[in-house]
This record gives structure tokens, sequence and C-alpha cells, in this order.
């Protein structure tokens, strides 16, 4: 089969699992109680009114159809309007996507920075001291509450120190050192327990390659000992750290969820939250296929990044 | 002597901090230009005595006597100072041509980086000079070759990715533990053959380490019989192999298909009566 | 005599006061944990019992120790059905190849996609928030994970020579997972079983923190760190107690399955 084919074979492999989804998604939402247009309405509506929203908004048609019409829109991009904010769905969900994308990128970014060099040195030398200390980080790192995190840093660097404020989000027309300020602590708090996750991964890879037969051959040619393991044992230890980075996306979006309502960010996950206090169910479906979304494509990704690291997987596969 | 090593003895030391002796007091010399077969089936110590001699020992291991390289002991000198020994003046051929090579780099690349590191050559130099040497080793179609990755070549052109690799600085001494031991027969022949040409035209002295003493045989001036760690026979390879001094070198011998030990003696060289 | 590792060793004896306290709860904790008390009103440590009392006067040690009671109960709930639905389909994938196989794929892909926060809102909206709903919602991200660890472990069983003699011996694939596969794998499980059951705790406390979990007054870590976050800046110290009982469960299941691990496979001792 040529890599082309395979890729193809691959996209539609995401894509059919998109679709059952969306599907499943669409039916518990369907069996969910609560009318949108008593909701929307009121529960003093006349029945004849509700009835005329209902047939507006289109919820009389049969199930099947009405599921095609939300998969029709979510191409196009009209996913209705919302219940409570009477507004398009679509802008809704961007409007907050300008304060979780950067918020998860940024958490992405600084676990990254922890985990890759403590990983790497951790690995060189099993039972150093240093290799505790990534032991000891990584198994609490793992342990402790995302969201408790963000805590801490409030009592910390907001109220005892007020070198970061506590919570909210002033936008990004006020300038972006003003919106990145406002994410520095959630996206630590974001970022401290996948850097332990990272951590554990690097550096057992690391450990793993180290003792391959091409690191002697580097050290034979006259490199050192640093300069073999940046050059070639790192690059070759990525690949399971990379697998890591894509089954982490689940825990990301999960902590992104957490970590917004500790910091009173209007991100996606505090909409989401909101929306299901408010039985926004509309708000909700998207909102959940959208991280669903998010899931797949991440994982699509990465399979592209497994070809760049290890040039096997390029012709082979 | 341009190597001279003196009561080289390794122990390694296991999990529970008991060690174990695997080489027990070896001696041996090399003059310059001269090769050296060392034979013995695996546990011998061979392979523990070269990577002794190029500093590259597990970290479990322990080395004590004297390595005498160009009038400096090896076992002592500091390691930046191995760093620049290694690659320039020694190099290294491994066994397994499959797991040798950094399967996320390219040839080139990888044989241009002892060429940068040690004479700071620029990156196009470095490529032009890992072309050359790629054609030295016989590498058919070298333009394209050098930009493939090992996975794309043979078992025996990586081996010859692998000589290109240690020649590339022209060493003093080159070690080569068992080259050919994981290649077809077919292929064998081809890489001994580029390898004792190489050696020869260069003037560089070679250490051969192998269990099969038809490899031996081939190139090496001089034997050393090696069995759990201690020298049991040491000399002229032709008078080793002729008139064998000891009973582990004779059991060796017979070991040998006999049609091999046949072509030994018709080719392998010129003995006083032939 | 094997030497029993320091995790085991750490982690078990965490785990054990974990389980233990959960139990006694039951039966005695200093002061009643859902009693309100208003004149010891966000009172600190040593002034209201061990930890002080929370913003309705509550003892927080009492809270600490019934909370530890709800956690462990919903995460080991979760994990109990979650991983006995994941390891049913691992092995049968291991067993059956081809079209079950590939189903099963699709379904761990699925739900893979569903973290259990995400679930639980979307279960929230069908069921409202509460106790089942944390329990289906954690449950349901434990299959893929079951799935994936006991079907590569049963199919290395498949492949080894006594199996190959069971089915010589006209033994179906349903005796020899269980005669065989099961007994087999059942380490591995039993590791995996000790860490989800921790991951299970962090979620737990996650969803009760945002509200999504088991409805009050019956404590739970997450919520009261919900609460101590409105009174972050008057009692700082309700903010501690329960973060460091959730982290401390979670590292002590952790390490109980590590050690575990090192115990009955020594290779993956250093690269784990």
């Amino acid at each position: 089969m040529t890599p082309a084919l395979k890729h193809m074979r691959r996209a539609a492999g995401y894509l059919l699992i998109l679709l059952v989804t969306s599907f499943l998604i669409f039916v518990l939402i369907e069996a969910a109680p609560g009318d949108p247009a008593e909701i929307m309405l009121g529960t003093s509506a006349q029945a004849d009114t509700v009835a005329a929203l209902r047939a507006d908004l289109g919820l009389d048609r049969p199930m099947m159809v009405r599921y095609a019409s939300w998969i029709a829109g979510v191409v196009t991009g009209d996913l209705g309007q919302s219940y409570t904010y009477g507004t398009p769905v679509a802008e809704l969900i961007g409007d907050r996507l300008a304060v979780t994308v950067p918020l998860t990128l940024l958490a992405t970014i600084i676990a990254i920075c922890i985990s890759l060099p403590l990983g790497v040195w951790a690995g060189s030398r099993p039972g150093a001291v240093t290799d505790g200390v990534a032991t000891v980080f990584s198994q609490f790192g793992i342990a402790v509450p995302n969201f408790w995190i963000g805590l801490l840093l409030i009592l910390l660097f907001s109220l005892s120190l007020g070198w970061f404020p506590a919570g909210g989000f002033p936008g990004w027309d006020d300038g972006i050192d003003k919106g990145i300020m406002a994410l520095i602590l959630p996206s630590i708090a974001l970022a401290i327990p996948q850097a332990a996750v990272l951590t554990r991964v690097t550096r057992a890879a690391v450990i793993e390659v180290a003792n391959e037969d091409f690191v002697r051959t580097a050290r034979a040619k006259g490199l050192g000992r640093n300069r073999a393991l940046w050059l070639h044992t790192v690059p070759n230890a990525l690949l399971p750290v990379v697998t890591m980075l894509g089954l982490q996306i689940p825990f990301l979006i999960s902590g992104a969820v957490l970590v917004e309502n500790v910091f009173t960010l209007p991100g996606i996950g505090t909409l989401a939250y909101q929306a299901l206090s408010q039985r926004d169910l509309i708000v909700i479906q998207n909102v959940v296929l959208m991280f669903a979304i998010i899931v797949i494509v991440v994982n699509l990704i990465v399979d592209g990044l497994y070809a760049i690291l290890d040039p096997r997987l390029r012709t082979r596969k | 002597m341009m190597l001279s090593i003196r009561d080289l003895r390794v122990s390694f030391e296991d999990s529970s901090g008991d060690s174990t002796e695997v080489v027990h007091g070896i001696n041996l010399d090399l003059a310059r230009g001269e090769s050296l077969g060392i034979v013995g089936e695996s546990g011998s110590g061979k392979s523990v005595l070269s990577l002794a001699t190029i500093g590259l020992l597990p970290g479990t291991a322990r080395a004590s006597g004297q390595i005498m390289f160009e009038g400096q002991d090896l076992l002592t000198l500091p390691e930046k100072q191995m760093c620049g020994l290694r690659g320039r003046k020694i190099g290294m051929i491994f066994q397994e041509p499959m797991s040798a090579l950094n399967p996320a780099m390219t040839v080139g690349a990888q044989i241009a980086e002892g060429l940068r590191l040690h004479k700071g050559m620029s990156q196009s130099d470095a490529k032009t000079e890992a072309l050359r040497l790629l054609e030295m080793v016989q590498i058919p179609q070298a333009t394209q070759r050098i930009n493939s990755y090992p996975h794309e070549m043979s078992g025996g052109q990586r081996q010859r990715v692998g000589i290109a690799i240690a020649i590339a600085l022209k060493p003093d001494l080159l070690i080569a533990d068992e080259p050919t031991t994981a290649l077809d027969v077919t292929v064998q022949a081809e890489i001994l053959d580029i390898l004792d040409d190489l050696v020869t035209d260069l003037g560089i002295s070679l250490i051969l380490i192998s269990h099969d003493l038809g490899v031996i045989a081939r190139i090496s001036d001089r034997t050393l019989v090696m069995y759990k760690g201690d020298e049991m026979e040491h000399g002229d390879t032709e008078r080793v192999l002729r008139s064998p001094q000891h009973d582990y070198t004779r059991k060796l011998l017979d070991a040998m298909p006999s049609r091999a030990r046949k072509s030994l003696d018709q080719t392998g060289m010129e003995g006083p009566h032939a | 005599m094997k030497r029993i590792p320091l995790n085991l060793w750490l982690g078990g004896l965490i785990s054990t006061l974990l389980v233990g306290s959960a139990v006694l709860s039951r039966f005695w904790t200093p002061e009643d944990p859902i009693k309100m008390n208003i004149l010891n009103r966000l009172k600190g440590p040593g002034d209201a019992g061990l930890l002080g009392a929370d913003q309705i006067g509550r003892d927080v040690f009492s809270m600490i120790m019934a909370g530890g009671w709800t956690s462990l109960g919903i995460a080991l709930t979760a994990t109990i059905i979650g991983g006995s639905i994941g390891t049913l389909i691992g092995v049968t994938a291991a067993a059956k190849s081809g079209i079950f196989e590939k189903a099963s794929g699709w379904i761990n892909s699925v739900l893979f996609a569903f973290p259990p926060i995400l679930s639980a809102i979307l279960l929230g909206a069908l069921l409202g928030p509460g106790g089942l709903t944390s329990i289906i919602a954690i449950g349901v991200f434990m299959i893929p994970v079951f799935t994936r660890i006991s079907r590569g472990a049963a199919m290395q069983i498949w492949s080894r020579d006594y199996i190959k003699a069971a089915k010589m011996a006209g033994k179906g694939q349903a005796l020899i997972t269980i005669e065989h596969v099961l007994p087999n794998i059942s380490a591995q499980l039993l590791v995996q079983f000790a860490i989800q059951t921790g991951l299970g705790i962090l979620a737990e406390a996650g969803l009760s923190f945002l509200g999504m979990g088991i409805a009050p007054p019956t404590p739970s870590w997450g919520r009261m760190l919900a609460d101590a976050q409105t009174y972050i800046s008057t009692a700082p110290h309700l903010v501690l107690a329960p973060g460091i009982a959730i982290a401390l469960a979670v590292l002590g299941l952790n390490l109980l399955g590590d050690g575990l691990r090192d115990l009955t496979d020594p290779r993956r001792k250093q690269a784990s």
C-alpha cells in the first residue's frame, strides 16, 4: 500500500470515529430532560407559543433529520443559537477559544521546558541525585491536582506577593502583555502535572536509548558524553515523549476546565460548565463535540510528527 | 611501539557490589602499520579489551594496568583528552551494522560529524569529504547514498559506512570488533578486502577481533588467542595457525570446517613450503 | 527472599492509612463531619479541632476522614466497573482477532475522546450531577485503558507454547482465557488497578470541585477545596488539608502500583 493511500485510510478512520462520537453526543443530549423551547420561554409560556418556537428551531423534525442538519451546520460553521446567550454558538466558542488555546499552548510549552531537561538529565545518569529529584518531582506532580496547585499559586503569588492577578482575564485588546500575565499562573498550574508525566516518560526513553549501539559509535567518533546525549540519544528518545504528549491531550482539556474555573477565565471550559448549570444544551452539545475533534485532530498531528522524528516510518508505513 | 598494553585487568561490579574479573593481565604490543588479530570465543574478554583501549567501558567496569598509546597512558588520561583521541587517533568499527548507526540521521551526516568535530570543517567541506570516503569504501552511487538513512541500506553497505566513519580522520589505530560477523558470508569477504586495502594504503595499525580464525588469517600479521580473559598463545599468525602451541588453539582450528582449513592453507599465507 | 521495594513499602503504608481512615470514618470521627457549629466558623487549626473548622464551623479533620470514604468509594467503584468491562473487551479482542478486535479499537478511540470531566458535563445534562454521574464518567474513561493493557498482555500469553498445547487439547477460547490468560495477566491488571484508582480519586476531586460530584452535605475533598477558594484570603488554612489529602491518596496508590510492578516484573524497574 502506498503511503498516501495509508494516510487517506487513516484519515477516513478518524472521520468515522468523529461521526460515531458526534452521534453519541447527539443521542445523549436528545435524551436529556428539558425542552429547549420551554427553557427559552420560561415555564409560564403558552403551549402554542412553545410549539411555534419549536417549529422555528426545527425541533419538531424527526431525530435523524435534526442530526443530519447539525452535522451539516458543523461543517459549514453554523452551530445554531445559544438558548441563554442568544448569540450564535460558533461565535461564542470562537471567543472562548481565544483564551483556552493560548492557555493550553502556554501550559504545554512550560511542561516541555521543565520535563525535557529534567527527564534527559535524570535519564542520562540513572541513580544519581538529579535522578532522585526528577523521580520525586514526577511522583508528586502526577498526584497533585492542578486546581489545587492553582489555589496555592493564587495564595502565594497573588495574595501574598501580589505579582500576578488572582483571576479574571482582561482580553487581548488591552495589550498582549496583560493577557499573558493573566494566563501565567493558570498555565503553570496546568503544566505541572503534564511536566511530571513527560519527565517520567523522557527519563525512561533516554535510559533505554542511551544503551543503544549507535550512541557508542558516536562516542567512538570522539563526541563527549553531553554531545552524544543531545545529538544522538535525545532525538531518538523523543518518539515515546511525543506519543505521551498526544495521550495527554484529554487530560490537558479536563485540566483546562478546572483551571479556568479556579482563575475565573472566560475559556471554553467555563463556557461548558456554565452551559451545564443553565441547561443550555446546544452549547454543551457543540463544545463537547469540539473537544472530541481536538483530541482526534491532535492524534492525527502526532501521527505526522512520528514520520518527522523517525525516518524509518516515512518509507515503511 | 605505538601501542603497548601491560598487565591489563578489567573487572565488572554487579549491583550488589561484588566484582568479577573478566580480563586477567593481558600484555601486547603493536607497531605502526602492523595488524594484530585477537581470536577467542564469546566471553573470552576480547571485546572488553578493545573497549578498554578506546576508553568506552561501561560505567560498572574497572580497568587496571597500563595502555600506553603514543606515549600516553589511556587508562589515566582525562576524559576530555580521550575525546580528542577517539575518532581522530583511534577509530573503531562495531559488530552490529544494524544498530551501530543512528537511525534518525543520514549516513552522510554521521560520517561528516567526526570531521566537523575534530577538524572544524564547514558543513559543505565535510560533506565533500564524506562523499570521498563513501567512494573509498566502494558504496555505489555514493552521491545519492550520502543522503540515505541507515534503514534504507543493506547490512554490508551499513558496515561500509561504519568503516568510513572509523577511518574518516585517518587514525593511527583502528579497532574492528567482529566487523563481519553479522554479515552474509558473500559480503564478509568484500568487507574484509576493503578493510585490508584501506589499512595498508593509509598505513593504519589494525586490531581485528574475531571468533573466526579464517577472518583473522586473512589480514593479521600477528595473532593473540584468548580464552576466558587469559592469553593462550601469541605469535605470528602463520606460526600460530601452522604449529599451534596450545591445546585451545588446536581446538579452535579443529572446529573450523575442513574445507575452510584447506583454503587457509592454499590462499591464506605463503608458508615456507608454498 | 526478595527485598520489598521502597515504593511498595511506602505506597502500601499510605494506601493502608487511606483505606483505614475511610473505613474508620463510617464508625467514628472526632466530630460529626456534617454538623454545623457556627461558633467555630473559620477557626484555625488547634482552635477548633486538629485542622480547624470551615465556613459553617464543621470540623475539617472529620470531613477529611469522611471525604476519603467518598473519594475512595467512587474511584474504586468506577475502576472496578470500567476495569472489568475494559478487561473483558481486551481479553476477548486478544482471543478473537478480526472484526471484534477492530471494533474494540474503534470503541476505544471514541471513548478516549471523553475525559471524565467532559463525560460528566455530557452526563450531567442527562442525569444531573451526583455520585452516579461521577462513577459513570470516571468508569467510561477507565475502559480504554484496561482494554489496551489487557489486550496487550493477553496477546503475549496467547503466543506461548502452553497455550498452543491447550488448543491442541481441544480447549475453547473462553476456557483458555479463564484458565490460562486471566491468571497470567492478573499481576499487570492489579498494578494498573492501583494506578487507575489513584487517577479516579483525582478525577472525583475535580468533579466535586466543579460541583458535578456527589451532592452536599456528603463531605468530599473536591468540594471542600471549592468552598475554601471562597474564603482563601480570610482562612487560607482551609486550602491545605483537602489538597494534601488528595495528593497523598493518589501518591500512595501510584507508589503501590509502581512497587507491585517492580516486584512482579524486575526488568521494568530501571525503565519505568
